[in-house]
């Protein structure tokens, strides 16, 4: 059985997995991956749109988007494989009183913890988006260190790397029990067989709750649908990932960006939110995200779409991930609850639950796990989700 | 490259021309032509360059399904096989990555227009328009739609006769007729509306079918679905398969039978099934010179009587051969084929090279499929139909229409009654393949004028039968497979010789010369190209040379658009004439050494243009998922959905010895085919200049 003893067990080559898998080979922990579908990437990995942000209002989060940025910011040079990283920026542009009275609050923390990011004014605005509607603009915020990268690349580009590391990895694998003795973990069992492990790592994405429920512990994740889209290439003509936080008929915020192939990619976020598991595509997002963009970038209106999908948000009440070590069972590990926010968050988090796993956390180890408790209230609300 | 201004079939029609420009140079097209056949017919064959590696592309599918043939007109990018020419407009290579050009659109924007429907044909081919007036027949209040700007989907490009049964298919009459008496048919039934111009995009898991008509954005709530969407060309993987001038079949006779457009002199055709057949067919009447056609298997697979019209004329028909590669600077200029040994191997030392300026890929069709599936999934009452459900001929279609109507009226509660169970039969027979080819018949009567039926391969068709007047032609049996016998009196009326589909009835006539019979040889290629007293070389079994003769008569049926050449005979080879050679056979270049050239610059993914060398790499390093094919290498990323490159992946795992059980399926997503993002909103523009920029044509 010696070959099917691992040190850590993770479950889910996805936006998580893979990224921790890596973490933990270069720490040289002996690590499996048990994924269900055919190959890294395939749940709601490539249905992010592929924006990367440190900007965000928490101490935990942002810490673990800087790792994260810096990972995908030097990965090509470090290990030669273009992951399509491009440093453009966020620009949230503004036009209600309101919305700038809560964004330039919500600055204030954000230069708190360093970040770079400030208010621009409306002609700094239209110079980033050639052709954004002018009318009523008031500015906006503009964090230029934020960026994107293909999230299919990136996995990819993970899956390789932990590989050569030594992680294994098997598709086609799903577990259906999680194995544990006198409230430790001990292993996990497939259909083709049984693997002992110290660690098991719930990395599940939107299937997180029911795979939690194997190890007895609930949390509290329940996915909320988003669609999303993408369109031929264009010559490059904006840098930065638009975000715009007014509400739309059916819909809260949408954003959109032009990704290192020339391609506009844009996702909805509904209004109410549509809870479940369902990835077909529905006829509403189409006839209101063009209405959104088109308002905001006329310019847009001639460039045609080529693919829509539907992608699933793990989200939890607050807003905030959980990734922490339950008490209730010993080697079970959460790295659950993305809200949407896996692609950015992985590699960083990753690098953080490693290090606690191998039992030599830094202090920002700490730090960025501090925030993701699962014994916590849920009673506050993430500002930008 | 030219317009057809004679042919034996179409008739061009006068039409309005209008001025456009390519690149500065002034160009003109027929009024409401689409551009790349405009572009064709003034001799442009290079209309992008890839942003990639800067490859010239040129049309492909001419179907509006890939995206290779896309332009800039008036400073937007579109397809340009279904954007139509406008006066005025100025049309430009596409160069890389579009520029998006600046359009001043007012905030104004239009509801999306939701609409009820018992049911919704995607499809205006054979299948649907048959599907279409069955359900008129008894007012179901019905939509169809089509995608092109004239129904009748394939059949609008079919200049032949049609097989199957008079009865049950219009056999007999040419595919374009048929189309013309389907569309017409619906006139007759106000509760089905039919929609040109309009494709459906997808269909939604909320049950509402998203269809874009012109410019206007629709969403369909249809109590059933019917896909009556046919087929699309499967591609062939082999160096130069990119390059201008090599296409597919159906791009070919859209070129030629739709738009009047000769898009080649020198034609070379890859598949021996029944398009490469009568492509060459459809080539030689449009004056184009048909250098070879190839087929990898022993045999064609394709109706014999539709090879043999085309080897009687002198095309050479090359079976177990491949195509190596195709070469040329910035089009087509030459192919090589070789001779292949059971595995499909090709044999050294059998290396032929042609000259040739054009390439179709005729290689076999696969369902478009894609609308059933989401309907399916969407929980709708969903029905599919014609090639959409199983590659056939037209005739079994339009039967398989009716028959998936009457599942729908019974869905829909308007007849309570089953589908007949001799339907499915007659169905299964319109479907059947051909079966086996028998030996010549030997002349069993004394008669002085009489029909040889040159049809010895069983095939669903029977319109001699039905034809003669003193039903003197019977079947050797029940089915409609069975092959034609002549028994009884003719009194030479040329009416089984004009029907034949098959060119495969002669008129051998003792009468007037018992020494010198005449044989009567159906001939529609030409007028003009064989005049009485002119001496023709007979051709008969498979092409067999039988000696010269004298043509003592050329008679125009003009009805039915076919000429007969009357020759003097003898008694010796009257029963074997069927046709006379039009065309010596070329021999082609004997060029060794092609085989050791690496094929890893193949283009597989022809959108993103990713090369068999990628994908070998990616499958060796382990990939078995073509969902992360596509993550790591773009391929069936591009604006075609994929739709030209999943099968030729498959068999690139295949050949690298993966069993195809491992391998997971892309995954397929909306939308059907790209769409400007505005017309979802129906966004308007300001000015006329930006309405003259708008996406009307798309």
């Amino acid at each position: 059985m010696a070959e099917n003893n691992y040190d850590v067990i993770i479950i889910g080559a996805g936006s998580i997995g893979t990224p921790l898998a890596m973490a933990l080979a270069k720490r040289e922990l002996k690590t499996l991956v048990l994924e269900a579908a055919a190959s890294p990437g395939q749940g709601q990995n490539k249905c992010a749109i592929g924006g990367l942000r440190a900007t965000h209002s928490d101490g935990s989060k942002i810490k673990a988007c800087l790792r994260s940025l810096k990972i995908f910011s030097t990965w090509h040079k470090e290990h030669g494989d273009d992951i399509g990283w491009i440093k453009g920026g966020y620009l949230f542009p503004v036009y209600t009183e309101n919305d700038e009275r809560v964004l330039r609050e919500l600055l204030k923390v954000q230069r708190g913890f360093g970040l770079n990011i400030d208010w621009i004014g409306p002609e700094k605005v239209r110079a980033l988006v050639p052709g954004i509607a002018d009318k009523d603009l008031r500015g906006g915020t503009y964090s230029p260190d934020d960026g994107s990268a293909s999230p299919l690349l990136s996995v990819n580009a993970f899956y390789r790397r932990a590989v050569k590391l030594g992680a294994e990895f098997h598709f086609h694998e799903p577990v259906k029990e999680i194995l544990s003795e006198n409230g430790e973990v001990k292993g996990v069992r497939t259909p083709l067989g049984r693997y002992d492990a110290k660690w098991v790592v719930n990395a599940a994405g939107a299937e997180a709750a029911a795979v939690s429920d194997l190890a007895g512990i609930k949390v509290p994740v329940n996915p909320d649908c988003h669609e999303a889209g993408i369109t031929e290439p264009a010559a490059r003509f904006f840098d930065p990932m638009v975000v715009d936080i007014r509400p739309g008929d059916k819909s809260k915020n949408y954003y959109f960006y032009q990704n290192w192939e020339g391609q506009i990619v844009f996702c909805l976020t509904p209004q109410p939110p549509i809870w479940g598991h369902d990835r077909r595509s529905t006829s509403e997002f189409l006839p209101e995200i063009s209405r959104r963009m088109i308002s905001l970038m006329p310019n847009l209106a001639t460039l045609k779409v080529r693919r829509t999908w539907r992608g699933l948000y793990p989200m939890t009440p607050d807003g905030f991930p959980v990734a922490d070590f339950p008490a209730a069972l010993k080697g079970y590990v959460l790295a659950v609850g993305m809200c949407g926010q896996g692609f950015m968050l992985g590699p960083g988090l990753g690098e953080a639950l490693a290090a606690h796993m191998a039992g030599q956390p830094s202090e920002e180890d700490r730090d960025i796990l501090a925030g993701f408790k699962l014994e916590r209230s849920f009673a506050g609300q993430e500002k930008l989700k | 490259m030219e317009r057809i201004t004679e042919h034996p079939v179409l008739q061009p029609e006068e039409r309005k021309t209008v001025k456009f420009t390519f690149d500065g140079k002034t160009c003109e097209a027929l009024e409401g032509e689409m551009i790349s056949s405009a572009l064709y017919a003034n001799g442009i064959k290079i209309f992008s360059r890839h942003k990639k590696d800067d490859a010239p592309q040129g049309i492909f599918c001419a179907n509006g399904q890939c995206a290779q043939c896309s332009v800039i007109a008036d400073g937007l990018t579109v397809k340009s096989c279904v954007t139509a020419a406008r006066e005025g407009m100025r049309v430009e290579t596409l160069r890389g990555e579009a520029r998006l050009p600046r359009v001043a659109c007012v905030q104004e924007f239009g509801r999306v227009e939701e609409l009820d429907f018992d049911a919704l044909i995607i499809g205006a081919g054979p299948s649907g328009l048959a599907a279409a007036a069955e359900l008129g027949q008894l007012g179901v209040k019905t939509l169809i739609i089509d995608d092109k700007d004239r129904f009748g989907g394939k059949l609008v490009l079919q200049t032949h006769k049609f097989f199957g049964s008079v009865e049950d298919c219009y056999a007999g009459t040419r595919g374009v007729d048929i189309a013309g008496k389907l569309e017409d048919q619906l006139k007759d039934y106000p509760s089905v509306q039919a929609w040109a111009n309009a494709t459906c995009l997808a269909v939604f898991s909320d049950k509402k079918v998203g269809v874009l008509r012109g410019d206007k954005y629709y969403l369909i709530r249809p109590k059933a679905v019917i896909s009556a969407t046919g087929a699309r060309e499967k591609s062939l993987a082999f160096p130069g398969n990119t390059l201008p001038g090599v296409y597919g079949a159906g791009a070919f006779q859209t070129l030629v039978n739709r738009d009047l457009v000769r898009p080649a002199k020198r034609l070379f055709i890859v598949g021996g099934g029944n398009v490469g057949l009568i492509a060459a067919y459809h080539a030689l009447q449009a004056g184009i010179a048909v250098v070879g056609l190839i087929e990898a298997l022993p045999k064609c697979g394709g109706y014999k009587v539709h090879e043999d019209k085309i080897k009687r004329l002198g095309v050479p028909v090359y079976t177990r051969h491949t195509i190596l590669r195709a070469d040329g600077k910035e089009s087509l200029e030459s192919v090589t084929i070789a001779e292949v040994d059971e595995k499909f191997k090709p044999l050294p030392g059998t290396e032929k090279k042609f000259a040739a300026d054009t390439l179709l890929i005729a290689v076999g069709l696969s369902s478009v499929d894609e609308f059933h599936a989401q309907a399916r999934e969407a929980g709708m009452e969903a029905f599919v139909c014609g090639d959409a459900e199983e590659i056939a001929e037209a005739s079994a279609a339009m039967f398989s229409g009716k028959i998936t109507a009457h599942k729908v009226l019974k869905s829909l509660g308007v007849m309570a009654a089953p589908v007949p169970e001799f339907w499915f039969d007659r169905l299964q027979v319109l479907k059947s393949r051909p079966g086996v080819t028998k030996e010549p018949a030997k002349k069993d009567h004394d008669k002085q004028v009489y029909p040889v039926l040159h049809c010895r391969q069983e095939i669903p068709c029977n319109p001699c039968v039905t034809v003669c007047p003193k039903k003197s032609i019977k079947l050797s049996g029940e089915s409609i497979m069975n092959t034609p016998r002549f028994t009884g009196d003719c009194i030479g009326c040329f009416k089984c010789l004009l029907i034949c589909p098959g060119l495969a009835v002669t008129i051998v006539d003792y009468r007037k010369d018992p020494a010198n019979p005449s044989v009567a040889l159906p001939f529609e290629i030409g007028r003009g190209l064989v005049k009485k007293g002119d001496r023709v070389l007979l051709t008969g079994w498979e092409g067999a040379e039988l000696g010269e003769a004298e043509v003592i008569d050329v008679k125009d049926f003009k009805a039915e658009n076919t000429l007969i050449v009357i020759v003097k005979s003898t008694p010796e080879i009257a029963d074997l004439a069927v046709s006379l050679k039009l065309f010596p056979a070329e021999a082609g270049v004997k060029t060794p050494a092609e085989l050791a050239k690496s094929d890893d610059e193949t283009v597989i993914c022809r959108c993103e243009r990713v090369s068999l060398g990628e994908i070998r790499r990616a499958i060796r390093a382990g990939t078995r998922d073509l969902n992360q094919l596509k993550a790591v290498t773009r391929a069936g990323m591009g604006a075609c959905g994929a739709k030209t490159c999943s099968a030729l992946l498959l068999n690139i795992f295949r050949s690298e010895g993966v069993d195809l059980k491992t391998v997971t399926g892309f995954t397929r997503r909306p939308l059907f085919v790209e769409a400007p993002l505005g017309v979802f909103s129906g966004v308007k523009c300001r000015t006329e200049a930006d309405e003259k920029a708008s996406w009307s044509g798309f």
